[in-house]
């Protein structure tokens, strides 16, 4: 059966999708609360399903990077060779960017939860 | 027993490993720092239920932060004693575990500890529930404070004091007239800020009575320190009497209202029952009854009262008040004398 996922993702581009997901959830996440809370009197709307809408947004950027983050392990060869991958060499340029796109993929994964936090807590505008 | 123990252990000794000057610093700042932990300005001495609550988010952070620099200096102490050196490997191991999934672990933490106070903290009104409702104008370096009856309306409006009965929620609209300031009762709850345009709620409850300081949270211009205020909190009896004496007021004193009146003050400054009737300065109904002046920034004393009509800019930089210096003396102690019985 042939993947969907590329074999091989020759792009700097790939370092730097897990962080764009972040920032895209971050700033979602606080626009989306920000105009509902000022417009919450005019719109049919609650502050539960507003809730739920970002919850669900941030399974899709978790999934993402999660994504991401498997692109990378494998663009690192799982593991097989241990860092810092600092020969002047296409094979070093590759494991390298791909160790480094794990590392971010983390980082992003946990700032993405710690973006989402506030939505388990945070019940009511005003508060 | 503390204290016996560290003057002991201060006593110079032959080796001398701790340095007497260096234990009476220490001594002297820890003596510093537990009586600021009290009083009428702090929020480890709280005076409510918002503010215990804040103080109690102190003390988890404050336990959290201990248990990660505990475990830091311990890795740090382990790292250094150790003899052999460490495989890659378990270093390795070391960062991850220490440096990334524990730390992040703790944070977590924290953070779902904090958000899940945040509703006790700020207690939400709904606009339709009775509760006493003031409105609280920061302004270039005092507060502007208004009374506002059931239905919203204005029914009187005071200066750098707010007066608040024991027990029942208050709810502050805050607003601001000029530039950012912020709203802070440490004793009574957490910080809110005043912005330009904005009306900001806030909700506060005190359980005991007392007076307790008021500051501006947020850097406002040259005299922003010096921009402070009292809350009284008192029995809700002798509040509801003070509304309508307050209500009410009127000066007696007809020869220093005229002084007051002849000199201009009355165009920027209110005094109800009377000609004065400015809205740029504080309102001085019932002056004489204040704890402090210029914003808590000098003694309540018909001296002081005399010294800041003369020269307001050289005890607040950057107010607005000009200087009335020019005032031939005799008329500036009447002024004193007349608003310090303003009652």
């Amino acid at each position: 059966m042939k993947s969907f996922i590329p074999r091989e993702v020759e792009s700097l581009w790939t370092l730097f999708t897990a962080p764009t997901v972040w920032a895209i959830h971050f700033v979602g996440c606080y626009a989306a609360v920000a105009v509902y809370c000022a417009k919450a009197a005019t719109l049919d709307l609650s502050f539960e399903t507003v809730r739920l809408a970002l919850g669900g947004f941030t399974i899709v950027a978790l999934a993402v990077i999660v994504l991401s983050a498997y692109l990378a392990w494998r663009q690192w060869s799982f593991g097989v060779q241990d860092p810092p991958h600092d020969e002047p060499t296409r094979d070093g340029r590759t494991l390298f960017q791909g160790y480094a796109t794990l590392l971010l993929s983390g980082l992003s994964f946990v700032a993405v939860v710690y973006a989402a936090i506030p939505l388990l807590f945070i019940a009511e505008c005003q508060r | 027993m503390m204290d016996e123990r560290l003057t002991d252990r201060c006593r110079p000794t032959r080796n001398k490993r701790f340095p007497v000057p260096l234990c009476l610093l220490a001594l002297v700042l820890s003596a510093c720092l537990i009586s600021s932990c009290s009083g009428s300005h702090s929020t480890l001495d709280p005076a409510g239920p918002e503010a215990a609550k804040v103080a109690q988010l102190f003390y988890v952070m404050l336990a959290g932060g201990a248990v990660i620099w505990i475990g830091l200096v311990a890795a740090l102490i382990y790292a250094a004693s150790k003899k052999h050196a460490h495989s890659e490997e378990s270093a390795g191991r070391v960062i991850l575990w220490g440096g990334a999934v524990i730390p992040t672990v703790i944070l977590c933490v924290l953070l779902s500890y904090g958000m899940w106070l945040m509703p006790a903290i700020r207690p939400w009104v709904p606009d339709d529930q009775q509760v006493r409702r003031i409105e609280v104008t920061g302004e270039q370096f005092w507060w502007r404070v208004r009374y506002l009856d059931e239905a919203g309306r204005v029914m009187f409006e005071t200066g750098n004091e707010v007066r608040i009965p024991v027990g029942e929620p208050a709810h502050f609209s805050l607003k601001a007239a000029d530039v950012i300031h912020s709203f802070w009762v440490p004793s009574l709850g957490g910080k809110m800020d005043m912005i330009p345009g904005r009306t900001n709620p806030l909700t506060l409850t005190a359980d005991k009575e007392g007076t307790y300081r008021g500051v501006c949270a947020e850097f406002c211009g040259e005299s922003h320190a010096l921009m402070a205020f009292t809350v009284r909190a008192v029995a809700p009896e002798e509040h509801e009497a003070w509304l309508a004496e307050r209500r009410d007021s009127a000066p007696q004193d007809a020869e220093g209202l005229a002084v007051f009146l002849n000199n201009g003050c009355g165009a920027c400054h209110a005094i109800s029952g009377t000609a004065a009737n400015g809205r740029i300065g504080p309102d001085l109904t019932a002056f004489g009854a204040r704890d402090m002046l210029a914003a808590g920034t000098l003694p309540h004393t018909a001296e002081d009262i005399a010294r800041f009509i003369a020269d307001p800019g050289e005890i607040k930089p950057g107010v607005k008040m000009p200087r009335f210096g020019m005032l031939p003396e005799d008329d500036i102690e009447k002024i004193a004398a007349f608003l310090k019985e303003l009652r």
